[in-house]
């Protein structure tokens, strides 16, 4: 439910776009040498994070160029757009207080919204 | 634990309703327990049950960070079949199958179970042969499943339209007499209530922030109502699992993401059956209030804000008005997300880890629902033991190394 702004057409409906998931995962250079373990790690294993997540996006319905994006996955806040082979900018984002909290604004989630406080630690308030 | 029935509706009717207590209690968390299961959602709930009723695993908790219940367990479309393809899958979909026809007489609650029967509809050759041939796959499994011609399709649920000349054409579709619907919240209540009677603390509103290991072990957790001392963690959170694991430095080969349904408002009796179409994407049934209950697929990208993209709302529209053209004028209630936890081969994972003691069962993907009480049956079994059973046993974190994946996803072509 958001708008991407392609860095080459500007702001587009996020339906204009296909999701090329983890941005920044090499492939690995000396693939005969490895693991069983080391495979699954570079095929399967994700960091998943609730919070900024890089990511690939494609602008499948315009330039159908790639680009990578730093999206805060507890809002889905669009942080960064950058080129693909660019390293990620810092960026700041409103994360949640606790690991599994969930942010003020953002989330659909009333069951187990956790607000900030004062001294940044999250407080359990179901409403 | 106070039984429910006729005899105490009636007692309880006659002295103006003053003698029902409460379905369970609301301690604070104790500094130790034998095992703490995290989350407080369906499978979590069952597992707690299961390590209490069959295990004699007593002195445990279940660590809610909301309320229990109000995760994926109160978002999903309550679709129950076992009619998978592989027979790891139908294993344990059957097993929770055959578990949910006793359910609600074991917990005492009524659960709402409906046998209504689950129909996977075919549009093109290709389904209908990979359809066929998962009814063949169903049986040497033992799953209950039969094919229906199309005009079987129409007796059997008459307002789907079989007209030769539709865009997408019925030409057949799968019937699982057994599977059904039934009523979410009543699980829950059910399991809490059956754990609650044999001693297991629910604590809600508690939310762990951090998992203590020392050595490779687990030793305790740390939440919102302090530290919890505990030799054995197992982590039931649809749509936090990579949030939890990570509190231990696991990284999991799972990705969440939102899933959409939607309820429409209520009309009279119109849909006997679940109807699923994997080729125009929408799962459809009716609850007993009326309202027409509609899923979909995911939104493509990762997310944790329980909100899905407006052009997914507008495919699963389309979608069923396509399927059923009455619909058309239906207006809708309710639309919301929930998040699912998605492994890469859309099998769950209910498996150890390199930390002792520490448990996982996630990545249950978008059909989670149908699974859990033979999921909890079985995770239960995994943490009293410390060794996977039968059932479990093909779905371990070690098939992503090894490669023995259960690809529900390709083979099936199943909407969950």
């Amino acid at each position: 439910m958001f708008l991407i702004r392609c860095p080459w057409c500007g702001e587009r409906d996020v339906s204009d776009f296909s999701y090329g998931g983890e941005a920044h995962i090499a492939r690995p250079a000396d693939s005969d040498a490895m693991s069983d373990s080391a495979w699954a790690d570079y095929v399967f294993l994700r960091t998943n994070p609730k919070g900024v997540h890089a990511e690939r996006w494609n602008h499948q319905a315009g330039c159908r160029r790639w680009f990578n994006m730093l999206r805060n996955t507890a809002t889905d806040d669009i942080l960064a757009v950058y080129k693909m082979g660019e390293t990620p900018p810092q960026v700041s984002a409103n994360l949640p207080a606790t690991p599994s909290g969930e942010a003020a604004i953002g989330s659909g989630n009333d069951a187990a919204k956790v607000m900030t406080t004062e001294e940044g630690r999250g407080e359990g308030g179901g409403k | 634990m106070q039984r429910y029935g006729i005899l105490s509706l009636i007692r309880e009717g006659l002295r103006g309703h003053t003698g029902w207590e409460p379905a369970w209690r609301f301690p604070e968390p104790k500094p130790r327990y034998d095992a703490v299961i995290i989350g407080g959602g369906g499978h979590g709930l069952a597992t707690a049950y299961y390590l209490a009723k069959e295990h004699g695993l007593t002195d445990i908790a279940v660590i809610e960070k909301g309320w229990i219940g109000g995760g994926n367990a109160g978002r999903n479309t309550t679709i129950i079949r076992s009619n998978y393809l592989y027979d790891e899958s139908a294993a344990i979909y059957d097993h929770a199958l055959q578990l949910w026809k006793t359910l609600g007489r074991e917990l005492d609650f009524n659960i709402m179970m409906s046998h209504r029967g689950v129909l996977n509809l075919a549009h093109d050759e290709g389904e209908l042969r990979q359809l066929k041939r998962r009814v063949e796959a169903n049986r040497l499994n033992g799953v209950d499943a039969e094919w229906l011609e199309p005009e079987d399709v129409k007796a059997f649920c008459p307002p789907i339209s079989i007209s030769p000349t539709l865009r997408y054409p019925v030409l057949g579709a799968t019937l699982q007499r057994s599977g059904g619907t039934n009523r979410h919240d009543a699980v829950v209540w059910g399991y809490a209530r059956a754990a609650d009677a044999l001693g297991v603390d629910i604590i809600q509103q508690c939310e762990v922030t951090n998992i203590l290991s020392e050595g490779g072990a687990v030793t305790g957790i740390e939440t919102t109502k302090g530290t919890i001392a505990t030799p054995k963690v197992a982590s039931v959170t649809a749509g936090h699992t990579s949030v939890i694991a990570a509190m231990l430095g696991l990284k999991l080969p799972i990705e969440s993401h939102p899933l959409q349904a939607m309820v429409s408002e209520p009309i009279k009796p119109v849909m006997p059956c679940v109807v699923m179409s994997s080729a125009v994407h929408v799962y459809v049934s009716q609850s007993d209030k009326g309202e027409l209950v509609i899923g979909a697929g995911i939104d493509p990208h990762l997310s944790y804000t329980q909100r899905g993209s407006f052009d997914i709302v507008e495919h699963q529209m389309a979608a069923m008005v396509e399927l059923l053209p009455f619909t058309s004028r239906l207006r809708f209630m309710r639309q919301w997300g929930g998040i699912v936890d998605v492994c890469p081969d859309a099998s769950p994972v209910i498996s150890k880890t390199r930390i002792k003691g520490f448990y996982v069962n996630g990545g249950w993907g978008t059909g989670g629902w149908k699974a859990t009480p033979g999921s909890g049956h079985v995770f239960a079994d995994l943490i009293a033991n410390d060794e996977p059973n039968a059932i479990a046993a093909p779905f371990a974190l070690e098939r992503f190394v090894s490669g023995a994946l259960v690809a529900e996803h390709g083979a099936a072509a199943v909407a969950h």
